[in-house]
């Protein structure tokens, strides 16, 4: 295996452009993100430890933190489940249809956020059809609520969900099915035993990828969340709020700590994938 | 047809469909979830986007569309996507090259850089122009001396945006020219042809239905973009409005139908974006 990565080497020298186009990838990828990136380290650098604390420990701020991390959470929880359920059906129940819902799975991505964002504020806004629905039978107000971020989050995340597990579900080996079942095993037992534990490395790509996206989104969720400080108030949103009042350096404080928070959980769901493919021996 | 008898293997493989099968009842109840979300999160907001916007009639769509407002925003819409497109779709290729076909210390680093963009809020994507060409940023005296503007004007929008769809290409070709590998253009370079010969005659109709498709994602997003827009545009009426935002001001003014025009623009934009991302998928599985 390793070797016969390494075996291109030898071929090297007949390749040409190798300074070109890393060189010219490297300065390109500093000018445009490294950085802009950098200045956010550095800019923080100029604050001291206790403003650092001060900006950070703001009730208000915290309740942001809080708000997106949760909504985030909820989100990517929720798509998980029916995200997987349309992957499971997209593959396995070809209905009328199944192609032009499976082209429209990718309306999240294509949509711009801002788009998504006034839709949905519409429909489920207390006076609008769906929302007096919901108000109406279950007394719940979606809009201006967290429950509104969470909506526009889980329909920012579906794709993420859908398009992970869809090509594994795909691939899978039939046989393995076929032999539970000729063990004798019922479906929910194969289903329990044998698909879902292959598919699950899968599932948490996808519900790691939508949560690193929930967290950071802004444009779909600030037209539903009504930003209510302390209630529905998200950390992007803090962030705009500090810069229009000139509060750099609280904006730049709240940006890396989100920023942080975000790679180290991206870390910690990485090595806890790691650890599920390690156990369940598909190294 | 009835009366014939089954072969061993056809009961065999009967059984194993059978084993494979679902209860009906599971179908149905899965199939119904499926259609239920789909409608209520994907064609729903289609509907409410395109009933709202005629709301008032066509002809106030259309004059909402013809507003000079509306017109600047499409205009600078355009100008951001046609400038950071092309941009980024050269990094792509340059990128996916040098990773695709050679060893180098440092490579796997290189390639989660890339993906860098992606893990970033949007937000953070325009905050970090703001440190460095803003009033109190690094050269935000030197600017301000020199009457450079950067943010709140064209080319801060430019930039985030180019910030944001930095990865698109790259990430396409990347696993794509991977997969292809490199014994085509090994040949052709043997055989005498150039660099440039190989790369126009041997690469490029190679990859040219992925690299269109991470072309045709990365100007989605450019056209699309708000968050990091949003940040560096400052939102000046006509001049530093992109779309998106325009969808926003309309709408954080009650203007709903012009706010519903713009967005059903935008909607349009993103249902031809998926039918050619269709499209390009099957090309690709054909090729």
């Amino acid at each position: 295996m390793y070797i016969s990565a390494k075996t291109p080497m030898l071929q090297h020298s007949i390749m040409p452009g190798f300074r070109l186009t890393l060189g010219y990838s490297l300065f390109y990828l500093c000018l445009v993100v490294l950085i802009p990136l950098s200045t956010l380290i550095f800019k923080s650098f100029q604050l001291s430890w206790d403003d650092y604390i001060n900006i950070i420990t703001n009730a208000r701020v915290l309740a942001a933190f809080k708000v997106s991390f949760l909504t985030a959470l909820a989100a990517a929880l929720i798509a998980s489940v029916f995200g997987f359920i349309m992957a499971w059906v997209l593959v396995r129940y070809p209905f009328y249809g199944h192609r032009l819902l499976d082209a429209l799975v990718d309306l999240p991505f294509a949509l711009p956020t801002a788009v998504a964002g006034v839709v949905l504020a519409t429909i489920y806004q207390p006076n609008a059809f769906i929302g007096r629905l919901l108000n109406d039978m279950f007394a719940i107000q979606v809009a201006y609520k967290p429950l509104g971020i969470v909506v526009a989050l889980v329909f920012i995340s579906l794709p993420f969900v859908v398009r992970t597990c869809q090509p594994v579900l795909q691939e899978f080996d039939a046989s393995m099915e076929e032999a539970a079942s000729s063990l004798g095993a019922s479906r929910l037992q194969t289903f329990s035993k044998i698909i879902f534990p292959n598919l699950f490395p899968a599932l948490l790509t996808g519900f790691a990828l939508a949560f690193s996206r929930s967290v950071g989104e802004y444009g779909s969720v600030i037209f539903i969340a009504g930003n209510l400080p302390y209630v529905s108030e998200i950390v992007p949103l803090m962030i705009i709020t500090k810069l229009e009042q000139y509060d750099i350096a609280g904006a730049t404080a709240i940006a890396l700590t989100m920023l942080v928070i975000s790679f180290v959980l991206l870390l910690v769901i990485n090595l806890f994938q790691r650890w599920v493919r390690q156990r369940s021996g598909q190294l | 047809m009835t009366t014939q008898t089954l072969t061993q293997p056809q009961i065999i493989g009967q059984a194993q469909a059978k084993a494979l099968q679902d209860e009906s009842w599971v179908k149905r109840l899965l199939i119904g979830v499926t259609l239920g979300f789909s409608g209520l999160f994907l064609i729903l907001p289609l509907i409410v986007v395109m009933v709202s916007a005629l709301a008032k009639g066509l002809s106030a769509y259309w004059a909402a569309l013809a507003s000079p407002d509306a017109l600047s925003a499409m205009a600078l819409t355009l100008l951001t996507a046609i400038i950071t497109v092309p941009l980024n779709t050269l990094f792509g290729i340059a990128a996916a090259w040098a990773i695709t076909h050679f060893d180098f210390t440092g490579k796997s680093l290189l390639t989660t850089l890339i993906d860098l963009p992606f893990s970033v809020s949007p937000v953070i994507s325009g905050l970090v122009f703001v440190l460095l060409f803003g009033a109190q940023g690094w050269f935000g005296g030197w600017l301000s001396a020199h009457d450079i503007h950067i943010i709140f004007a064209v080319p801060g929008i430019i930039l985030a945006t180019l910030f944001v769809t930095f990865p698109f290409v790259a990430r396409e070709l990347i696993p794509f020219m991977q997969e292809l590998g490199q014994q085509e253009e090994e040949a052709a370079l043997s055989l005498g042809a150039s660099g440039w010969q190989t790369f126009y005659r041997i690469t490029l109709p190679n990859i040219k239905w992925s690299l269109l498709y991470g072309v045709l994602l990365c100007n989605a997003r450019a056209m699309g973009e708000f968050g990091a827009v949003s940040v560096v545009s400052g939102h000046i009426r006509g001049l530093t409005n992109t779309l998106p935002l325009h969808v926003e001001a309309s709408y954080n003014e009650y203007d709903f139908v012009s706010a519903f025009a713009s967005a059903s623009v935008l909607a349009g934009l993103a249902l031809i974006t998926l039918i050619l991302k269709t499209y390009l998928e099957w090309r690709q599985a054909k090729a």
